[in-house]
């Protein structure tokens, strides 16, 4: 990290020395959704620091909701100078403000909206207390602003870190609790691996074209027939591994199940909507805007980063007990959703990966929010099992679920069967059939899952599983995956005690199977299986969840507005 | 006025609306009396429609109330409106009228049932269907009202489904109907290919530019249609298992209206009928055989409501032949007289199960004529009506239908004319056994053997028939009023007096046949079917009125119906099912779940194998990481070397 951070100066650096810039004229309105967030932030630390007493999660969380409409706001008036009068650019073009940044402004200010809301109760319930959860989102946001609206590789770079270190942290939120450490030290010694390859991607870019600004990038390649690009192509695979990796696609993904898991569950949910938001925009901007005359080199390689992506976040999501490792690797299902209309590189593509970042972010946030809530405190209760019988004790919680749950399978009436439609239908549209075919055949393996917990939450608790057979079949689920999954823990890896977590989650389920074989009434016994202590919710989760599910079937039942918008925002590239 | 035509279908289905949800609340008897005075305001509004319709000239007696565009997809447009004409008016007055009545009469009849406000959610449910059927611009609104009624006559069929030959009745009913909607179904599709409309007005006009083989095909295949729903050969089992439903529902449903349905739609098709000769021969035979298949087997039923089910498919058999021989008029006219004498049989059929505490076996009856007068009394004029004894209206009606069928063959007539002779034979039988001779439920009862439980009450209580309450009552009265004096609407004495003929005649005027019999000649029909009514009821009496016990009269072929139910289900049923089971245990469970659980078992080993590279080592992701790295680069500079 450090070295990549030096790295970064050290290209700064030269390029200031190369063109000799002086400090440029920079355009505060433009940028005003970024700053209002940066400094909000900075109003946050001051008040938390001025206060003589602490102040409660829930005063943080609503100055947080307040910015970030404020933010929202702001996006959707530039939104509308930018329709009007044209796409503004600023601080030497390093920022260009159109369509497409804004759609992602407007992305990133709904995920700020609903995260605090679903945070909050969390945070009271673990008893962590200050502004930092806010502060750090707050933070990463405005970083995945800037990604959205850089028009130049450095800023890329700049607003990939500065989503990113709020990440690391966020992960290691909840210091009580080893996993959630492991997880940020996973992700932070893996990040700074990947942000190297990054910045190397944007050396030889630059070595190639003399440039990091993408709009003189593109200038240059449509002046120059570049003969041997050897330079040029490898930099591009950089940057591409470098995106690749923070939007978690296969190969590149393997941080993502265990930072998702061991992070404290409403950042795990920030994170999944954030980072994909942020990635995706730079990464799109970057290969259909810069290098559209590349596209034969890149296009055959997002094939198969796609591909894979689609399948092994399918399959592997499959066989996962814990929840929150199978929304993991269902997240990086939905990556490769998104790369579709990235390989399709049309603007119909572009606008199917827009309408999908922007559903799935909410429909994420949510689906970990419910997660949060069903885990209860000290998270040690994400295994599937648990959902069992939700659908009769909170059938609130368990419905919004079901909605987030069918969504992210791709059910009609939802934003993810839009969602799932436009990019499909693009990638068709581009003659990519087999990827489309994969991407279907995945969304098939996907549904399983999906439907697996709705199908749990809603089955009777003491009904569906006739006597001890179902007990014991469901203890050495719970049991084997426990067992195989951490085994390197065994050899010292930083996961806690698998051999613990594994008799926590087997005893009980056991022993209710033995007084299964002795009592007659099932039923009794059966509440002693998911015998769960009630889920503590709050009004600001319920609210929250209730905008996550309401945006997912309203712009489910009536998708024309947010189609509109993701298409006059590639329109406005 | 016209433009009030919408409020017809709209009456019931707020009934059904608002029974729907609330008809618990509302509760026994205020539901009924709310679905009661919907329809009975449907048929006033029906009335006003009528007269207005009436005041226009006869040439523009044809009023399209387009409501919605319903279905808008390429080439296909599909509206949501009504049609009112004539015909369809004459369709909704006899249907909303009739419904009423017995709306009114349900009241009664049901008075005891515990699911009572169900009961009229469904009856209000299938007038509006009905409704719509009759009254739709289009083949394909029509085609929603057909499933509607199709629907709540399975619902109604099956109301005591706790009852297993109920729940199988009206899944038999469900069956068979479903095979004549498929041809209905094709039929739409394929005037639809031919003519690119399925509008009724915008198809008629196209027909002239349709090829003969197409018409014929499609009149046959909406036939196909009409035999499902009107219970014609091959296809009227279903209509005899439908009587395990109550008593109002086979009047109203069974024989009066929606069973009519298909006759209906054979008049509405009068200018593809008239196109395709050979179709309609088709449609004459199969009407008139039904007729005998039908008379016959009401010859040897026992059950008080299968006599009048074999009856109805008779009837009905009937309104084909006449629809088959162009004689549209006749078969409105037979149609409209039908409903008034068979929904009164009916519910005098029901008076009389009430009042032998559910018994339906005539053999175990006789006698109530004394006991139950209103009930003896009207059945009388409806049974004198069915078998066509002048002055009542079946004989003007079916008058008619034999003179038009003669016209075309005399084949047809002479089968019409014995199964006229017999028709009066059969309901004769019933009358007699039920209403005349001995009382032989005073006997028949103790050693009664239906049903344990209920024979030692019967010993312990008696029996006392005595006639319904006045729900009950009024709708008889009325409805044998009506049955007299049906004939009045198309006498055939002087041009002047053919007030339906000249009333249909814009709808089907172009394309009626016109037979000009002389006058000795209408003569002759007349007394000839005069004697052939007088005959069968002169032998009914001579038979019946004395003896109940004849097994020579009722042969095991006629009671099972020439045993076309039997071989229907030896033959199609059995083979389905066989066919069923082998899909079921076979291809279903080895080839289908063969391949389903396969790709599932390879996704969980492949998910399993995949997993174990997360081994939660730091350093083997930061591997996999530089691993994707080098392959990534190593195929990104060989395609750029080469």
């Amino acid at each position: 990290m450090i070295g990549s951070a030096h790295l970064a100066g050290v290209v700064g650096a030269r390029l200031v020395a190369a063109s000799g810039i002086t400090i440029p004229h920079i355009d505060y309105t433009a940028i005003l959704p970024e700053l209002i967030l940066l400094g909000g932030m900075l109003l946050l630390l001051a008040a938390a620091a001025l206060s003589p007493r602490p102040l409660p999660t829930e005063a943080y969380a609503t100055a947080t909701v307040g910015l970030a409409t404020a933010s929202l706001v702001t996006s959707l008036v530039l939104w509308r100078d930018v329709t009007d009068r044209g796409p503004l650019t600023t601080v030497a073009h390093s920022i260009d403000v159109d369509g497409f940044a804004l759609f992602f402004l407007v992305t990133i200010s709904c995920i700020l909206v609903v995260a605090p809301m679903l945070g909050a109760g969390y945070l009271r319930r673990e008893r962590i207390s200050g502004p930092e959860y806010y502060v750090l989102a707050l933070i990463s946001g405005s970083g995945a602003m800037f990604m959205a609206s850089a028009n130049d590789l450095v800023l890329v770079f700049l607003g990939l870190e500065i989503l990113s270190i709020p990440l690391y942290v966020l992960a290691g939120l909840d210091h009580r609790r080893e996993a959630s450490g492991e997880a940020a030290m996973k992700y932070f010694v893996l990040g700074a691996f990947s942000s190297a390859i990054f910045v190397y991607g944007i050396a030889l870019t630059y070595g190639a074209t003399g440039s990091t600004n993408l709009a003189e990038i593109g200038a240059f390649l449509a002046r120059n027939v570049v003969t041997s690009d050897g330079v040029l192509i490898g930099g591009l695979g950089l940057l591409l591994v470098g995106f690749a990796f923070k939007v978690a696609a296969v190969p590149f993904h393997m941080w993502t199940p265990d930072v998702y898991q061991g992070a404290p569950t409403p950042a795990t949910g920030f994170m999944a909507a954030m980072a994909k938001a942020g990635g995706f925009a730079a990464l799109l901007r970057v290969f259909v805007s810069t290098f559209p005359s590349l596209r034969s080199s890149w296009q055959p390689v997002v094939f198969v980063l796609a591909a894979l992506t689609l399948l092994v976040g399918a399959v592997v999501a499959v066989v996962q007990s814990d929840v929150k490792r199978m929304l993991s690797y269902s997240s990086i299902n939905h990556a490769g959703f998104v790369l579709l209309g990235l390989q399709a590189a049309t603007a119909r593509g572009v606008a199917g990966s827009l309408y999908y970042v922007f559903t799935y972010g909410l429909v994420v946030l949510g689906s970990f929010a419910v997660v949060s809530l069903v885990g209860g405190s000290g998270e040690d209760r994400h295994d599937l099992a648990r959902f069992r019988g939700l659908g009769r004790r909170q059938p609130v919680i368990a419905t919004a679920f079901a909605v987030l749950l069918l969504a992210q399978a791709g059910a009609p009436f939802t934003t993810g069967f839009f969602a799932k439609l436009y990019v499909v239908e693009a990638a068709a549209a581009a003659h990519s059939y087999l990827l489309a075919a994969i991407a279907m055949g995945s969304a098939a393996i996907a549904a399983f899952f999906y439907l697996r917990v709705v199908f749990l939450m809603f089955s009777d608790a003491g009904a569906a599983a006739p006597a001890g057979e179902g007990a014991t079949a469901r203890a050495v689920e719970a049991a084997r995956p426990a067992g195989i999954e951490p085994a390197g823990a065994a050899g010292g890896s930083w996961v806690p005690e698998p051999s613990g977590a594994v008799a926590t989650m087997v005893a009980p389920v056991t022993r209710s199977a033995a007084a299964d074989a002795r009592s007659v009434s099932s039923g009794v016994v059966a509440l002693d299986v998911s015998g769960e202590p009630p889920v503590a919710t709050s009004p600001w989760i319920l609210a929250g969840l209730g905008i996550c599910v309401a945006v997912t079937v309203v712009f489910g039942v009536w998708p024309q507005p947010l189609v509109e918008f993701a298409h006059q925002a590639t329109l406005l590239f | 006025m016209i433009h009030a035509a919408f409020l017809i279908p709209l009456f019931p289905l707020v009934g059904f609306a608002v029974l729907a949800p609330f008809g618990r609340k509302l509760g026994n008897p205020l539901a009924g009396w709310i679905a009661t005075l919907l329809v009975a305001a449907s048929f006033v509004v029906t009335v006003l429609v009528f007269v207005a319709l009436f005041r226009i000239a006869p040439a523009h007696r044809s009023v399209t109330e387009p409501w919605f565009d319903w279905i808008s997809v390429d080439r296909l447009r599909v509206g949501a409106g009504l049609l009112v004409d004539p015909l369809s008016l004459t369709m909704a007055s006899f249907v909303t009228g009739v419904s009423a009545l017995i709306h009114l009469y349900s009241i009664g009849y049901m008075r005891h049932d515990e699911q009572f406000p169900k009961f009229f959610t469904y009856l209000n449910l299938f007038v509006f269907s009905m409704l719509m059927l009759v009254l739709a611009d289009n083949f394909v609104l029509s085609f929603l009202g057909w499933e509607g009624v199709g629907v709540c006559s399975y619902f109604l069929i099956a109301f005591w489904f706790d009852r297993a030959e109920a729940a199988s009745a009206g899944k038999k009913a469900m069956i068979f109907n479903r095979i004549g909607d498929a041809g209905f179904l094709l039929g739409i599709f394929l005037v639809f290919e031919r003519t690119g409309s399925v509008q009724y007005t915008t198809v008629f006009a196209r027909l002239g530019h349709v090829g003969t083989p197409s018409l014929v095909a499609i009149a046959l295949l909406l036939f196909l249609g009409a035999v499902g729903k009107s219970a014609q050969i091959p296809l009227f089992p279903w209509l005899a298992d439908a009587m395990a439903g109550p008593t109002p529902v086979s009047a109203l449903i069974h024989a009066a209206t929606m069973v009519t349905a298909g006759v209906y739609l054979m008049c509405r098709i009068n200018p593809v009928l008239h196109l395709a000769p050979d179709a309609a021969h088709v449609i004459a035979w199969v009407g008139v055989a039904t007729a005998f298949v039908g008379a016959t087997s009401a010859c040897a039923q026992d059950d008080i409501k299968k006599v009048l089910a074999y009856s109805t498919v008779s009837q009905l058999g009937y309104m084909f032949l006449a629809a088959g021989s162009g004689a549209y008029v006749a078969a409105i006219f037979l149609m409209l007289t039908h409903a008034f004498y068979k929904a009164l049989l009916f519910l005098g059929a029901g008076s009389v199960i009430h009042a032998m505490d559910e018994d339906q076996d005539i053999k175990n009856m006789g006698g109530l004529a004394k006991l139950m007068p209103i009930t003896g009394v009207t059945f009388l004029v409806g049974w004198l009506s069915i078998a066509g004894v002048p002055p009542f209206s079946g004989f003007w009606s079916k008058g008619d239908v034999l003179q038009n069928a003669w016209a075309v063959t005399p084949a047809l007539w002479a089968i019409g004319a014995v199964t006229a002779a017999l028709t009066a034979y059969y309901m004769g039988r019933e009358y007699f056994l039920v209403f005349q001779g001995q009382r032989r439920w005073v006997e028949a009862r103790p050693e009664a053997s239906h049903g344990p439980e209920h024979g030692e009450s019967y010993t312990a209580r008696g029996l006392h028939p005595h006639d319904p309450t006045w729900h009950m009552s009024v709708p008889l009265v009325v409805l044998a009023a009506l049955a007299v004096l049906g004939g009045l609407v198309n006498l055939p004495f002087h041009p002047s007096l053919v007030f339906l003929e000249r009333w249909l005649s814009p709808v089907v005027g172009a394309t009626l046949l016109q037979h000009h019999f002389s006058a000795g000649a209408e003569w002759l029909f007349a007394l000839v079917d005069a004697a052939l009514a007088i005959l069968g009821v002169a032998v009914a009496a001579a038979l019946w009125r004395k003896s109940s016990d004849r097994p020579a009269l009722e042969p095991r072929f006629l009671s099972m119906a020439w045993w076309v139910d039997a071989a229907e289900d030896r033959l199609v049923a059995r083979t389905g099912e066989a066919l069923a089971s082998f899909t079921a245990t076979v291809v279903e469970s080895r080839v289908v779940d063969g391949a389903v659980n396969g790709v599932a078992s390879l996704v969980r080993t492949t998910g399993e194998r995949l997993r174990r590279v997360q081994s939660g080592y730091v350093r083997s992701y930061a591997l996999g990481l530089t691993a994707g790295v080098v392959v990534l680069l190593a195929y990104l500079l060989v395609r750029v070397g080469s």
